[in-house]
């Protein structure tokens, strides 16, 4: 599904200040599977995040998507890409204050051009079946922290992803939210979705659910090969 | 095509929403805008309007006017000449004009004196289209009247003055006014009237007097006149007309009224250029301080884009975000501007500008200028308003455009 | 020099145009230098966000290179008041060597500016930028002639002196001048002219409706459309603007855009640069019709364009055509003038 051969990110090169953040990963993520990037911070869980979800390039080493090379492409293509296979989910829910849910829902389809009325039925669709179609029109900053949450998922869910990532999701949940949150996980898995998530909660890593835990330190997967 | 369309309502939707969550910011922004704009739009509706009186002014004016220029300077032209001019082929008709200026110690000013031509009844001469220094406005002319009469009469003992003459000395209809001849005597001349303000603009420190007067006060014999009018009907012959006059007449100097209307355009071109250059320095300072609000984005602001750029919206996109905002921001403070200057030229005379243009003149008129604003205008004042801000904040808008989609991976709240 | 605030528009308008264009090429000589799109490196990341910038400053060029090109017009228009025998732009344009010379230059610099935002656009749709150093080699060819144009612009603006009164001591001004300026136009026979115009465009439409429907053909069209573009200009001098003045003498192409005339030579030189910018884009991409990145949108890219210029040439001459025969002027026979 996503394949990542030699695969390394160098920030800074040729300074004094050059930094290998990924040495040499080689990694091969399932599909319909749910993948967990374990590791301590500075372990580059969320360069490799970034690689992985095409949201930028690796300095050297190959990547693949479902079969296709994504290494060289230019901005536009990654983003192309980026926007109808993955979806993102942050720690922060990173949504933008003024504006009400629904618009920021509907944001990352913005580019696409869709059909105004088709794109808030698809957003106000999204909304209610994680409930949260009651605060549709409210601006974001009323939200309370789960239902901020909520409402970053459905924009994640807004084109249609069948790749989702999620990073440290449950950093800032308490543990009530934190089940509900693998919960709606779990409705990804059966829907037949992929999904990759970095996590140092044993909540999350130790849960049922996950097939896989990837081991990373220091910019290295520790044990398994590719 | 639909969805380019669809797109850029999004976007639009997205760029009106995000620059009001940044009133203040924005405020400043456009209220400088609208100020260069308003500043420049001033000093060209009013330069522009000018040149256009001035024009509207000469366009009937006779073709040529002949002095005559003893060692470089204006002298008294003997009434001879006119007869030698009359004999020129192409030369319609020859008036005389007499002229001149009196310096008043009291209010330190200097009026223009003139007698109206002498033939005919003033009815007459206003109503003919005979070519004299006085326009007549006819109906439907546009052209404008070098006075306005106003109905009144000028006997000999009487005096027809301006407005601006009125207010400075405080005088009107009725008042007797003293002047000093040129054999000291006195001389008490009645108002008869005031000019109209219509005519304000050149009219302002007008005298009108009869012939005899006029030779009674400055001592001038009658076989002098102070200049003379040629009027030539056939354009192309006016050169033609002009050098012979020099031939037969050494000392005469004609002046042809197209080099007037071209010299006055010149005048009126340097001025506002010159108006221009001097502005272009706040102009400059306006653009590097967009470019500087521009590039300075604030910490939410630079999330905001790292959100959008995370969530799926490519570089383009955010560009042509970035555009509508300038777009946006200049098409206000553009017609805001022209707006408040167009009020502010020809509604209020110019109110800021009058202490500049009005020097230590005591003789002032009244600006009431008649509007004209053309395409030209506006679209200069685009391309010296708009285009430099929109270039200067290309580059920063770029600079922003390119922010990392992962930043907002990175931003983890703490 | 003349100090006209629409004279400094122009000079800030040329000289805003070049110094985008020499920024443009700074970086596109980096590009050109460095680019490797296999490589991850930084350098090359920076890259790509730079060819970004030149897009956007490249479009705005040719925004504004439209524009200026009007205003050109407009400016000479406005300071004709100012030089003896001038009666339109047309005269002023002759005050100097440099009028006419400048702007035919910012014609020209407008073609090529739209023919680069052309392939730029074709660039932009293959995944592996498979044109980009054709295009900075473009854009570097490109330059001088902008800078060209704004030292031309400034010499013949920076030259102009207007018939004025330079002393009230001196008399006669005008009457040393042996004659006044020119505003006659150089001007082929009309009723020639219009079996030629008709001619080609007939022509020319034909090709393009042909290469659009059979892909075959292309360079043959944007050559065609390039020498329909020249006989369009031509014809306008020599008998379109005729009909629209209704004046059998009146052959100056630069007055339809006033306002007495509706600003009708807008939409009619639009229309004119629109297509031949449209129908030479097609000639510029045809080679890169077996660029691998860009098999699968370009060739109906190329044959949408060409369809573009032949709709805008054909719009072209309905309204001249729907001008004529609206015209109260009817040249029934050929007078020499």
């Amino acid at each position: 599904m996503i394949e990542l051969v030699k695969v390394k990110k160098v920030f800074n090169a040729g300074n004094p200040s050059e930094f290998s953040a990924l040495n040499s990963i080689n990694l091969l993520i399932e599909e319909n599977q749910v993948t967990v990037l374990k590791g301590p911070s500075g372990s580059g869980k969320t360069t490799l995040l970034s690689i992985v979800g095409c949201m930028s390039r690796p300095s050297a080493g190959r990547v693949k998507l479902q079969g296709r090379e994504i290494t060289s492409l230019p901005e536009r293509f990654l983003t192309d890409i980026r926007r109808k296979t993955f979806g993102f989910i942050f720690q922060q829910p990173n949504l933008i204050k003024g504006i009400s849910v629904l618009d920021n829902v509907m944001l990352p389809a913005y580019p696409l051009g869709e059909k105004r009325s088709h794109l808030r039925d698809k957003a106000m669709k999204g909304l209610a079946e994680l409930n949260i179609g009651n605060k549709a029109a409210s601006k974001v900053e009323w939200l309370s922290g789960g239902e901020a949450q909520r409402a970053s998922i459905v924009r994640a869910l807004i084109n249609d992803p069948h790749i989702i990532i999620a990073d440290e999701p449950t950093a800032h949940l308490d543990t009530k939210l934190s089940y509900r949150f693998m919960e709606i996980i779990e409705k990804f898995k059966a829907e037949g979705k992929t999904v990759i998530i970095t996590s140092h909660d044993p909540l999350v890593y130790e849960s049922s659910m996950v097939d896989r835990v990837v081991n990373l330190r220091d910019g290295q997967i520790e044990g398994e090969p590719a | 095509m639909r969805n380019w369309i669809e797109k850029q309502r999004y976007i639009i939707d997205f760029t009106i929403s995000s620059l009001l969550r940044r009133k203040v910011k924005n405020f400043g922004l456009l209220a400088l805008y609208t100020l260069i704009v308003f500043i420049l739009a001033s000093t060209m509706f009013f330069t522009y309007s000018i040149k256009k009186e001035a024009s509207l002014i000469l366009k009937d004016a006779p073709e040529i006017v002949v002095q005559k220029i003893v060692a470089g300077r204006h002298d008294l032209l003997p009434v001879s000449y006119l007869d030698t001019i009359k004999n020129i082929r192409g030369v319609a008709a020859v008036e005389s004009r007499l002229w001149g200026y009196y310096y008043d110690s009291l209010v330190s000013a200097n009026y223009t004196l003139l007698t109206p031509p002498a033939n005919g009844s003033f009815e007459d001469t206003i109503k003919s289209s005979a070519k004299t220094t006085v326009v007549e406005s006819e109906s439907g002319d546009t052209s404008k009247p070098l006075f306005e009469l106003n109905g009144a009469v000028l006997e000999p003992g009487t005096l027809i003055i301006g407005n601006g003459i009125a207010r400075l000395r405080n005088i009107g209809k009725g008042d007797f006014m003293p002047f000093l001849a040129f054999d000291g005597n006195v001389m008490n001349l009645r108002i008869a009237g005031v000019l109209s303000s219509q005519s304000e603009l050149v009219s302002s420190d007008l005298m009108l007097i009869t012939g005899e007067d006029f030779r009674k006060l400055f001592g001038i014999d009658s076989s002098y006149v102070t200049d003379l009018t040629v009027v030539v009907n056939n354009p192309s012959e006016v050169e033609m007309v002009a050098s012979k006059i020099r031939k037969r007449l050494p000392q005469a100097r004609p002046i042809i009224r197209d080099e007037i209307l071209r010299t006055y355009d010149s005048i009126f071109n340097w001025r506002g250029g010159m108006m221009i250059v001097i502005f272009s320095a706040a102009v400059l300072a306006f653009v590097i301080f967009a470019w500087d609000k521009a590039s300075g984005l604030s910490a939410g602001e630079r999330r905001e884009i790292g959100i959008l750029k995370a969530v799926g919206w490519e570089t383009s996109d955010v560009i042509q975000m970035k555009f509508w905002e300038g777009a946006m921001i200049s098409l206000t403070a553009f017609f805001t501007g022209v707006i408040l200057a167009y009020v502010h030229v020809f509604f209020t005379g110019s109110l800021v500008f009058e202490p500049a243009l009005k020097g230590w003149s005591s003789l002032y008129p009244n600006f009431e200028l008649t509007p004209f604003v053309n395409l030209e205008q506006l679209t200069t004042l685009f391309f010296l308003t708009v285009v430099p801000y929109t270039v200067a904040t290309i580059v920063p808008i770029w600079r922003a455009a390119t922010i990392d989609p992962d930043s907002a991976m990175r931003f983890t709240g703490d | 020099m003349i100090l006209h605030p629409t004279v400094i528009a122009n000079l800030l308008a040329v000289y805003i145009s070049s110094g985008m264009v020499l920024y443009a090429v700074y970086y596109g000589v980096q590009i050109l230098k460095y680019w490797d799109i296999e490589s991850g490196h930084e350098l090359q990341l920076v890259l790509e966000r730079k060819t970004y910038l030149i897009s956007t400053l490249l479009s705005y060029v040719f925004g504004l290179q439209l524009l200026s090109l009007f205003l050109f017009i407009f400016t000479a228009d406005s300071l004709t008041p100012l030089f003896v025998g001038a009666m339109c732009a047309a005269g002023t344009l002759n005050v100097d060597a440099f009028g006419y010379p400048t702007l035919v230059l910012k014609i020209f610099n407008f073609i090529l500016a739209g023919l680069w935002l052309v392939l730029n656009y074709a660039d932009n749709q293959g995944y592996d930028y498979p044109i980009i150093k054709k295009k900075y080699l473009l854009l570097a060819f490109i330059a001088p002639f902008i800078i060209l144009e704004a030292i031309l612009e400034s010499a013949y603006f920076l030259g102009m002196e207007a018939d004025v009164i330079t002393s009230c001591c001196g008399s006669l001004f005008s009457s040393e001048r042996k004659t006044g300026i020119g505003s006659e136009i150089a001007s082929m026979p009309a009723l020639t002219m219009m079996w030629v115009f008709y001619g080609a465009m007939l022509c020319t439409l034909a090709s393009g409706i042909f290469f659009y429907l059979k892909g075959l053909g292309g360079y043959l069209y944007a050559a065609l459309s390039l020498l329909t573009f020249m006989v369009s200009l031509v014809s306008i001098v020599s008998f379109i603007s005729l009909y629209i003045y209704e004046l059998p003498t009146h052959h100056c192409p630069f007055c339809i855009i006033m306002e007495e005339y509706h600003y009708l030579g807008y939409l009619l030189y639009i229309l004119l640069f629109g297509a031949v910018v449209s129908g030479i884009g097609v000639a510029a991409l045809i080679p890169f019709r077996q660029v691998e990145s860009l098999q699968f949108m370009l060739s109906g890219f190329i044959r949408k364009l060409a369809l573009a210029s032949v709709i805008l040439y054909a719009a072209f001459t309905a309204f001249v055509t729907y001008e004529i025969v609206s015209s109260s002027l009817v040249i029934a026979y050929e007078v020499v003038y």
